[in-house]
C-alpha cells in the first residue's frame, strides 16, 4: 500500500463545496486524489481483464457463465428500485469502497437540477423505493429536500448510511428528522468486533458506529417497528466470500446486545467487488488472481433471477443511468437497444424494459456464492460445502 | 511424490471415493450434517474444527478451516483463541499423565 501512504500528487481545483469533516480514514486520500491509474475506470476494467482466468470455470467470461444458465442476454425485470447516488464526497476512507470516496472528492457531487430529475424519473419508473447512497449522501445539501419529496409520493425511501456521519456535528438532528420520515437506515458495519471493522473502515471506526446506533436505537431504530428499520451491511474484510446470512444475524444480534447494548433489525451480507479501492488492495496484497478465480469458481446461476441489476436502476451524481452501482463507477451505462447512453432527464420505461444489461467480468462478483445484491444474499441457504 | 502434502490435494478430496464410493458417499454425507447450524452455529462449529486441526496437525483442515472461521464471520483474535483451546487441552492431556508419573515414582522410591 505504497501508493496509498504517499501525498496527493495534484491538488484538485475545490468546487464551492464544504470539505467533509474529517472521519475515520483506512486510507488516507481517493485513488483520484493520489493521481493512481485506477483511479480511471478503463484502468480498472484492463487490469480485470488481463487477468489470466482461462483454466477458470466459463474462462472468466461472464457472457458464457450467462449462457450456459440460459440468461443471455441478460434483461431487466420489473423495475423497484431507483438507486440515486448523491456523489462521491464522504467523511470516511474506507480500504475497500468500490466509489473511490472520501473527504477530498468535492469533485462529484449531485446538483439540484439533476436531484429535480431524479425525482420527475421516481414519477415515471414506478419505482416503489428511492435508494440514496454515495460517498456519504447525507452530506450533499440536496439530501433533505430529496428525501422528503420521495416521502411525499409515498415512496420507501432508505439511506445508505456509513453510521459515523451521525456524529457530524452538522448533521446533529439528521437521525430525528429521518425518524419522523420513516426513512429505513441501511448502515455498513463489517464485523460485530473492532478488529476487522476498524481494519477495513479506520480506526474509531467501531467505537463510532456503536455510538450512532445508540443514537439510532434510543429514536426506536432497530426495534422491529416497520417505519425505523435500521439494517446492517457487512462485507468481508479480505478476499474470501461471505457465508451463512442467517446464522451471522442471529449471532450478531445476539453478541451486539450482550456486549454492546445496541440492537438492530437485520443482517445483509454483500459481496465485495473487485473495483477502485478494493482493486487496489487486491492487487497490492497479491490477491487478484486468487480472488477472481473464487468469484468465478463460485458462480451459482440460482442467484440470476435476483440480481439487482435487474429490479435496480441506478443514477450517478451527473445524472446517466446505469444498470447497478458497480457498472456507474466503471463508467458502464445503461444502454438502450440502439446503444445510446441513457440519463436520469429523459427516462423512458419502454426504453428501459427492452435494453439489454451491461456485464462484463466484476459482475461475477454478485454471482458468486450465495449471492450479492444491494438486499443481501440472493439465494439463503446453500450447504455448507466440504472443505473446497 | 516429491513431497508428501500438497495444497491441490484438498481440492481433489472427493476423488477419495474411487476405491470405494459408497464409503465416501456417506462420509461425505455425514460430514456435511455434522458442520450444518444446529444447537451450535455453523460458526462455532468452524472454530472447533480449527481448534482440532491444529491439534491433529492436519494442513488441509488449517487451510480450509482458516478460510470457513472467516467466511463465517469469525475473526483473528477468535480464531487465535480457539487454537489456544486445543493447544491448552493438548498440553493438559500430557500434563495430567504426570499423575502417572508421580505414583510410578512414589511406589519404587524410598
Amino acid at each position: 500500500m505504497h501508493d496509498a501512504l504517499s501525498l496527493p500528487s495534484r491538488k484538485e481545483p475545490g468546487r464551492a463545496l464544504p470539505e467533509a469533516p474529517a472521519g475515520p480514514r483506512a486510507v488516507p486520500f481517493s485513488l483520484r486524489a493520489r493521481g493512481s491509474r485506477l483511479a480511471s475506470p478503463e484502468s480498472q476494467l484492463a487490469l480485470l481483464d488481463g487477468v489470466d482466468l482461462a483454466a477458470s470455470a466459463y474462462a472468466g467470461d461472464f457472457s458464457k457463465a450467462l449462457a450456459s444458465a440460459g440468461w443471455l442476454p441478460l434483461r431487466p425485470a420489473a423495475l423497484e428500485i431507483l438507486q440515486v447516488n448523491l456523489g462521491k464526497l464522504c467523511n470516511m476512507s474506507c480500504r475497500h469502497c468500490h466509489v473511490d470516496a472520501g473527504p477530498d472528492r468535492t469533485d462529484a457531487m449531485m446538483d439540484r437540477e439533476t436531484v429535480d430529475a431524479c425525482l420527475r424519473a421516481l414519477d415515471l419508473s414506478g419505482a416503489h423505493t428511492l435508494d440514496v447512497t454515495g460517498g456519504a449522501p447525507e452530506l450533499n445539501p440536496h439530501f433533505r429536500y430529496l428525501v422528503d419529496e420521495a416521502v411525499k409520493k409515498g415512496k420507501h425511501v432508505l439511506d445508505r448510511c456509513n453510521l459515523t456521519v451521525l456524529l457530524v456535528p452538522s448533521l446533529r438532528n439528521l437521525p430525528e428528522w429521518m425518524a419522523e420520515r420513516g426513512v429505513e437506515i441501511v448502515a455498513s458495519l463489517p464485523h460485530p468486533r473492532k478488529r476487522g471493522t476498524d481494519a477495513q473502515r479506520g480506526d474509531g471506526t467501531f467505537d463510532r458506529s456503536l455510538e450512532a446506533m445508540r443514537m439510532l436505537n434510543a429514536l426506536g431504530y432497530g426495534s422491529g417497528r416497520s417505519d425505523r428499520t435500521l439494517t446492517l451491511v457487512t462485507n468481508p474484510v479480505g478476499a474470501f466470500l461471505p457465508a451463512g446470512q442467517a446464522s451471522m444475524e442471529r449471532e450478531w444480534k445476539e453478541a451486539l446486545g450482550r456486549e454492546h447494548g445496541v440492537t438492530f433489525d437485520r443482517l445483509i451480507a454483500l459481496n465485495d467487488m473487485p473495483i477502485s479501492r478494493y482493486l487496489e488492495w487486491l492487487e497490492a496484497s497479491g490477491n487478484l488472481e486468487s480472488y477472481l478465480k473464487l468469484l468465478v469458481d463460485s458462480f451459482n446461476p440460482a442467484t440470476l433471477a435476483g440480481l439487482m441489476c435487474r429490479n435496480t436502476l441506478s443514477v450517478s451524481w451527473d445524472g446517466s443511468l446505469h444498470d447497478c452501482d458497480f457498472n456507474q463507477m466503471l463508467a458502464l451505462p445503461a444502454l438502450s437497444v440502439d446503444g445510446r447512453p441513457l440519463h436520469v432527464r429523459d427516462l423512458d420505461p419502454d426504453v428501459l424494459a427492452a435494453r439489454e444489461i451491461v456485464t462484463r467480468r466484476h459482475c461475477f462478483g454478485c454471482t458468486a456464492g450465495a449471492g450479492s445484491s444491494c438486499g443481501g444474499a440472493i439465494e439463503p441457504s446453500i450447504p455448507l460445502p466440504v472443505p473446497r | 511424490m516429491e513431497t508428501y502434502y500438497k495444497p491441490d490435494h484438498l481440492q481433489k478430496f472427493a476423488s477419495i471415493g474411487e476405491g470405494n464410493d459408497e464409503l465416501a458417499k456417506k462420509f461425505f454425507a455425514y460430514y456435511g450434517a455434522v458442520f450444518a447450524d444446529g444447537a451450535l452455529s455453523g460458526r462455532e462449529k468452524a472454530l472447533i474444527a480449527l481448534a482440532v486441526a491444529h491439534v491433529v496437525q492436519c494442513p488441509y483442515c488449517i487451510d480450509a478451516y482458516s478460510q470457513e472461521c472467516l467466511k463465517l464471520g469469525s475473526d483473528l483474535e477468535q480464531m487465535t483463541e480457539a487454537l489456544h483451546v486445543g493447544v491448552a487441552i493438548r498440553g493438559g492431556a500430557s500434563l495430567v499423565h504426570g499423575v502417572q508419573m508421580l505414583e510410578h515414582v512414589h511406589k519404587a522410591s524410598m
